[in-house]
């Protein structure tokens, strides 16, 4: 799939601005083979410039995807103080360029090791953890009542998701076994259904040198136990190396939960969010395998996809280093 | 011993790294995503390069634990289900202690060829 046509993408944002703009700068950021982010620039006739970004499943169904549920949820997360690009229109079908929508871009990094290594975030990353737990707070505060088409994923259901997905694939993993019987022994109880983001993790929040200034990928949102975010933060594998600070690879639990607390959330009871940092460690094994077999399967084929594969011992070492 | 040619495959596999470490990642213009997936590619014939050099005694480490553990010999992807499937079942669970350590060395194993530095971690 080729990059979105410029003379159409002009028109629909034209449309959007009411007043006449041209694209400049359109590149391509990241995305698989189904999903593509683009950034580009908007002019006006006046000289205004606009930094945005255009999120697309190419081959999508028009007028209705999972693109238009993540342009609803970024809204309504705006409007709930979360640190979110602002949305500016979803696509139209006669605009020609796929199911999706244009959002402002937030400048920063994303790439978790330039956040942790780089000098120019060294004052931001003291604050990292106490700020994520205040936009996670203001997250699990949002009324889903507003989303009915997220659906409701309790731990229970994940949990017995997991392994049919295993299953699956037929091939053995004894670890993951151990954390299955860990896990299915204290399955923590079922919570009042918050909207959960569902990718709460170093990798998808912009950073610039004062901090954090948006919490992106809203694409896995849903229904659940708030603390699922927290535990997924402090999955070993989103630390990215700096294996001692549990949120992130940039703090520890004491700031996230702080300021979890202060941005309103509840208590957090400490073995509920060692439940999702383990089920989130064999959770993420699980789709580096998943996404192999979408390799191999010929659905996609990609050497990075393949290399996953072989990823997955990782998270069997991280979740034996978790089980007591 | 082996019939081929040189180069050997180890051999092989290392000039290839090499071409992309040096031409493709090396390159002036390079996109972003190929530069990547060359990074990506280069960790893969690293791991292929170790897995050729590592594998055939590993496999048969592992063979020789499992067999210890379960009590009787058989081949390594019947013993690992078999495994798995007393693990999930319960029927492993008075040698707990025992699976536990055994798995870990079986982990310790793959890391060893998929990616060593992660057991530094």
């Amino acid at each position: 799939m080729g990059a979105p046509d410029e003379d159409r993408l002009a028109t629909a944002t034209s449309r959007h601005l009411r007043s006449p703009a041209r694209v400049e700068g359109l590149r391509r950021l990241s995305g698989g083979a189904s999903r593509e982010t683009w950034a580009f620039d908007a002019v006006g006739e006046d000289a205004t410039r606009h930094g945005l970004v255009l999120r697309r499943d190419p081959s999508g169904y028009l007028g209705w995807s999972e693109r238009a549920v993540e342009f609803d949820l970024l809204r309504l997360a705006h409007e709930g103080g979360v640190s979110v690009p602002r949305v500016w229109f979803l696509l139209e079908d006669s605009d020609d360029l796929g199911s999706g929508f244009v959002m402002e871009r937030v400048e920063g990094e994303t790439i978790a090791r330039k956040i942790l290594r780089d000098d120019e975030y060294a004052a931001a990353r003291p604050r990292l953890a106490r700020q994520c737990g205040e936009q996670a707070a203001r997250i699990h505060a949002l009324d889903p009542v507003a989303l009915p088409s997220l659906s409701a994923e309790p731990a229970a259901d994940q949990l017995a998701r997991y392994r049919e997905y295993l299953d699956g694939f037929g091939d053995p993993h004894p670890a993951f076994e151990l954390g299955l019987r860990w896990l299915a022994d204290r399955v923590p109880a079922p919570s009042e259904a918050h909207l959960v983001h569902g990718d709460f993790r170093n990798g998808n929040l912009v950073v610039g040198p004062d901090g954090l200034r948006a919490v992106l990928d809203w694409e896995l949102s849903h229904l659940g136990d708030p603390v699922e975010d927290l535990g997924w933060l402090c999955v070993k594998s989103w630390r990215f190396g700096v294996t001692d600070r549990r949120v992130g690879g940039f703090g520890d639990v004491d700031e996230l939960l702080a300021g979890y607390r202060d941005g309103g959330g509840s208590e957090v009871d400490p073995e509920t969010l060692a439940w999702w940092e383990l089920f989130g460690t064999l959770k993420w094994g699980v789709i580096c395998q998943i996404q192999a077999f979408t390799h191999l399967n010929g659905a996609v084929r990609s050497v990075e996809l393949a290399a996953l594969g072989r990823r997955v011992a990782e998270m069997e070492w991280d979740l034996l280093e978790l089980l007591p | 011993m082996t019939l081929q040619d040189r180069p050997t495959a180890p051999e092989l596999l290392e000039a290839v790294r090499e071409f992309l470490e040096r031409d493709v990642m090396g390159a002036e213009t390079v996109p972003t995503r190929v530069l990547f997936h060359a990074r990506v590619a280069v960790k893969v014939l690293g791991i292929v390069e170790r897995e050729l050099r590592l594998g055939p005694a590993l496999d048969a480490a592992e063979r020789e634990r499992l067999a210890a553990l379960l009590g009787h010999d058989g081949e390594v992807d019947d013993l690992l289900a078999e495994l798995a499937r007393g693990i999930r079942d319960g029927s492993l669970d008075d040698s707990r202690d025992e699976v536990v350590a055994s798995v870990r060395e079986s982990v310790r194993a793959k890391l060893e060829v998929a990616n060593p530095k992660h057991l530094e971690t």
